[in-house]
C-alpha cells in the first residue's frame, strides 16, 4: 500500500490540470466532482497508506520512494523523492484530511460565486504544493512546495480580485512572506556550500558530525531557516499578513491557517530540528519569539470587532505555542498541538464562515448576536471548537495539546517561557468565548438568511467530533498516560528534554492551566455575556493599539512601504534611463538642425562648397 | 605671363560669382562653362611658362568634358522646364529637410 504515496501527491495535481485546462468545458457540478474528488481521494489513500505504515512500520519509521530524477547538474542532483516518516505522516494525514473536509464545505460555500472551477483548480493547488513541502525528501522540492504555498495563498487570498483592497491583502501576503523566503534561500544555499546535498536525511545525519555545537555556521543556519519559518507562519516579527489574509473566502482561511502554510513553518523547524539542536541560541530564540508572539497576538485578538481577524490572530497565538514547544525541544508536543489545532481551527474558519454566508456578509461580531437558538449545528461545533481553543480541560483535545505544551515547559525549567504560555491560555479563553458570547448570545441583531445545507454541517460535525476526541490520543501522566502519539512521532526525534517531576507536580501545573483556561472563561461570562447593547464599541488609545496589532502595519508603513513608495514616485522616469534619453534627444536636435542645410536651394549648396573650399586653400596656405 | 594669369583668375571669379547670383538655371550653366574656360586658361598659361605640351592636352580634355557636360546639363535643363515650367532653381527645391 506504501508504494502508492504518490498518488496522494499526484490527486490533487491532477485536479488542478484538469480543472485548469479543460474547467471551462465542464458545469458545476463536474467541477466540484473533479475538484473536490481529487481531495477526498489523495485522503481515501492517505489512510490506507496510514493504516499499513501503522501495522508493519518500515526500518527507523521511514518510508522512501523515488519517482525520478529532477536534474543531475555539476553534481546538483536532486531526486523527486517522497519522504514518509511519522512527522510527515502526521502533516499529510491533517493536510488531506482537513483539506478534504474544507473541500467539500466550499461546495456549497462558493456554489453561487463566480469563478467556481477557479477557486477549486488554486485550492487543489494549494493542497498539492503543501503536500510536496512536507513529503519532499530534498530540500529543493520542499522549497518548490513552499514557494507553491506561496503561491497559491497569494492567489485564493485575492481571489475575490474586483476587490482592490482583497488584491493588496494579497500582495502583503506574498511580499511579507517573501522576505522569510529569501533568508530560508540563502539558508538552502549555505546548506548545499557546505554539505554538497540536499537530501534532509543525509543533512540531519552528517551535521552534528561536522559542525560543532553552537558553531557560527550551525547559529547562521538556524536563524536564516527560522526567518523562513517565521515569514510562512506568521510570527513576528512577520506576523503582519496574516491578519489581511482574511480578505480571502472563509475556506481559504481555513485552509490557510489549519492544513496548510502556517505550519509550513512548524514542518520546517521540526524537519531540520538537528541544526537547532547544534545551536541552542537559535532554539531558544525560536521559543522566544513563540511566547512574545503568543501574547501579543492574544492582546490583539481581545479587541477585534471582525470575527473573522479575532481567529486569524488566534493562529497567530497558537503557532506561537507550536514556536514555543519546538524551542524547549518539545517536538512531539509542538506536532500534537499542530494536529489538533488544525482541527478546531478550521472547524472555526467554517463556522465562522458559515456564519458570515446566512447573516449577509456580516463580518463585525458586533451586529451578530442571539445566534444559539437559530443556527443549532453551527453553534454547538462552534462551541466545541471554541472550548478546544480555550483549552477546557479535561474533555477538549485542545487542553491537552496545550498542557503538554506548558507542562513540557515548566519541567524543562524555563519558568518565563512558562509563565508566558500561563498568561496567553488566559488570554486565549478570554477572547475565545468573549467571541462566542457576542455572536451567539444576546439579543438578535441581524437575521439569519438560512441554515446551511448538508455540504456545511457535515464537515463541522467530523471536525467538532476531532476537536474533542482527538486529544484522547495522547494524555498526560496524570491521568491515564496514553502516549500513542508522542510514541509515534518520536521514533524519528530525539526525546524531549525534561526532568523527571513527581506526581504531584504535575497535577499542580495542570491545575493552575485548567485554572487559567476557567478564569478566563468565566471572565468573559462576566464582560461580555448579555453585554452587547452597543454595535461596535468605540475603542480608547491603549484599545486602538491592539486593534491594529501593535501597531506593526503603522511602523512597517512608515519604515519600508512610504519610503519605498515615495523613492518609486519621485524616480518614475528612471534616473538611469536619462542618461539613454540624453543620448537620443542629442541626437535629434543635431539632427533637426543639420537637416536645415539641407533645405533643397543649389545656390545654397553652391555656396557652402565655396565657402569650403576658401577655407580648405587657407588652410593648405597659411596653416 | 602674370597677366595672362590674372585674366583667368577674374575670369574664373566672374563665373563663380555668375553661379552664386543667378537664379536662372541656365544662365549657372553657363557660369560654370565660364568657370571651366578660366581653367583651361590657366593650363594653357602654365603649359606655356614651362614649356610643356600637357597643358595644351588638359585643355583639349576640358574641352570634350565640357562639351559632354552641356549635352547631360541641357537634357536637365529641359526635363526642369516641362516639370516645373520655370528655370528658377528656388522653385526647385523638393529636396530639402
Amino acid at each position: 500500500m506504501k508504494e502508492l504515496l504518490w498518488i496522494v501527491v499526484a490527486m490533487p495535481f491532477l485536479g488542478f490540470l484538469i480543472l485548469t485546462l479543460i474547467g471551462g468545458l465542464l458545469s458545476r457540478f463536474w467541477k466540484a466532482v473533479v475538484g473536490v474528488g481529487s481531495v477526498v481521494l489523495s485522503a481515501i489513500f492517505t489512510i490506507l497508506i496510514g493504516i499499513d505504515f501503522l501495522s508493519n512500520p518500515a526500518e527507523g519509521g521511514v518510508y522512501q520512494q523515488q519517482l525520478w530524477q529532477w536534474f543531475d547538474v555539476g553534481g546538483l542532483s536532486p531526486e523527486i523523492a517522497l519522504h514518509l516518516d511519522p512527522l510527515s505522516f502526521v502533516f499529510i494525514f491533517v493536510i488531506t484530511f482537513v483539506g478534504a473536509l474544507i473541500h467539500i464545505y466550499s461546495v456549497e460555500f462558493m456554489w453561487k460565486e463566480e469563478g467556481f472551477g477557479r477557486f477549486f483548480s488554486f485550492m487543489n493547488l494549494f493542497i498539492g504544493s503543501m503536500l510536496t513541502l512536507v513529503l519532499a525528501d530534498n530540500l529543493l522540492l520542499l522549497y518548490l512546495g513552499w514557494e507553491g504555498v506561496g503561491l497559491c495563498s497569494y492567489l485564493l487570498i485575492g481571489f475575490w480580485y474586483k476587490d482592490p483592497e482583497n488584491g493588496y491583502a494579497a500582495r502583503k501576503a506574498f511580499i511579507v512572506t517573501r522576505i522569510g523566503d529569501v533568508a530560508m534561500a540563502i539558508a538552502l544555499f549555505l546548506l548545499f556550500l557546505h554539505f554538497g546535498t540536499w537530501n534532509i536525511s543525509t543533512l540531519l545525519g552528517t551535521a552534528p558530525e561536522q559542525w560543532a555545537v553552537g558553531s557560527g555556521l550551525a547559529l547562521t543556519t538556524a536563524l536564516l531557516l527560522l526567518g523562513g519559518a517565521v515569514g510562512k507562519s506568521a510570527q513576528l516579527p512577520l506576523q503582519t499578513w496574516l491578519p489581511d489574509a482574511m480578505a480571502g473566502p472563509s475556506p481559504v482561511s481555513a485552509l490557510i491557517h489549519a492544513a496548510t502554510m502556517v505550519t509550513a513553518g512548524v514542518y520546517l523547524i521540526a524537519r531540520l530540528y538537528e541544526f537547532f539542536i547544534l545551536s541552542p541560541i537559535a532554539q531558544y530564540t525560536v521559543a522566544g519569539i513563540g511566547a512574545v508572539t503568543l501574547l501579543m497576538a492574544g492582546f490583539s485578538a481581545l479587541k477585534q470587532h471582525d470575527i473573522k481577524r479575532v481567529l486569524a490572530y488566534s493562529t497567530i497565538s497558537q503557532i506561537g505555542y507550536m514556536f514555543l514547544a519546538l524551542g524547549i525541544g518539545a517536538w512531539s508536543a509542538a506536532i500534537f498541538h499542530f494536529m489538533i489545532h488544525a482541527f478546531f481551527k478550521a472547524l472555526l474558519f467554517l463556522g465562522a464562515g458559515a456564519l458570515i454566508t446566512v447573516l449577509d456578509h456580516e463580518h463585525n461580531m458586533f451586529k451578530m448576536g442571539g445566534l444559539y437558538k437559530k443556527l443549532p449545528i453551527v453553534f454547538w461545533t462552534f462551541l466545541i471548537s471554541s472550548a478546544s481553543l480555550a483549552a477546557l480541560p479535561l474533555i477538549t483535545a485542545g487542553f491537552y495539546s496545550k498542557d503538554k505544551i506548558l507542562w513540557l515547559a515548566y519541567s524543562n525549567g524555563d519558568l518565563l517561557l512558562w509563565a508566558a504560555g500561563l498568561i496567553g491560555a488566559f488570554i486565549t479563553a478570554i477572547y475565545t468565548f468573549r467571541m462566542v458570547f457576542i455572536t451567539f448570545f444576546g439579543e438578535t441583531k441581524t437575521e439569519p438568511t438560512g441554515r446551511p445545507g448538508k455540504f456545511i454541517t457535515i464537515p463541522l460535525v467530523i471536525l467538532g467530533v476531532l476537536s474533542f476526541g482527538a486529544g484522547y490520543i495522547e494524555l498526560p501522566a496524570t491521568m491515564g498516560k496514553v502516549t500513542l502519539f508522542s510514541d509515534f512521532v518520536n521514533q524519528i526525534f530525539p526525546l524531549s528534554p525534561h526532568k523527571e517531576a513527581s506526581f504531584g507536580t504535575e497535577l499542580l501545573i495542570q491545575g493552575i492551566t485548567a485554572v487559567m483556561s476557567l478564569g478566563g472563561i468565566w471572565l468573559a461570562y462576566v464582560w461580555y455575556f448579555k453585554k452587547s447593547a452597543e454595535a461596535t464599541p468605540t475603542l480608547n488609545r491603549w484599545e486602538q493599539f491592539l486593534y491594529f496589532g501593535w501597531g506593526f502595519d503603522w511602523f512597517y508603513d512608515t519604515l519600508f512601504v512610504r519610503p519605498v513608495v515615495w523613492l518609486s514616485r519621485i524616480n518614475k522616469d528612471d534616473f538611469f534611463d536619462s542618461i539613454y534619453d540624453g543620448i537620443g534627444s542629442i541626437t535629434r536636435y543635431l539632427h533637426s538642425t543639420l537637416s536645415l542645410t539641407q533645405n533643397g536651394k543649389l545656390r545654397s549648396y553652391v555656396t557652402s562648397v565655396v565657402v569650403g573650399t576658401i577655407i580648405v586653400i587657407t588652410i593648405i596656405l597659411y596653416l | 605671363m602674370e597677366m595672362a594669369l590674372l585674366v583667368a583668375i577674374i575670369l574664373f571669379l566672374i563665373g563663380l560669382l555668375g553661379v552664386l547670383v543667378r537664379r536662372n538655371i541656365l544662365f549657372m550653366l553657363i557660369s560654370i562653362e565660364v568657370m571651366l574656360n578660366a581653367a583651361g586658361l590657366a593650363f594653357i598659361i602654365a603649359g606655356a611658362r614651362w614649356g610643356n605640351p600637357d597643358g595644351q592636352v588638359m585643355f583639349i580634355f576640358i574641352l570634350a568634358m565640357a562639351a559632354a557636360e552641356v549635352s547631360v546639363g541641357l537634357a536637365l535643363v529641359m526635363q526642369m522646364f516641362r516639370k516645373l515650367n520655370t528655370l528658377d532653381t528656388n522653385v526647385a527645391s523638393e529636396m530639402k529637410g
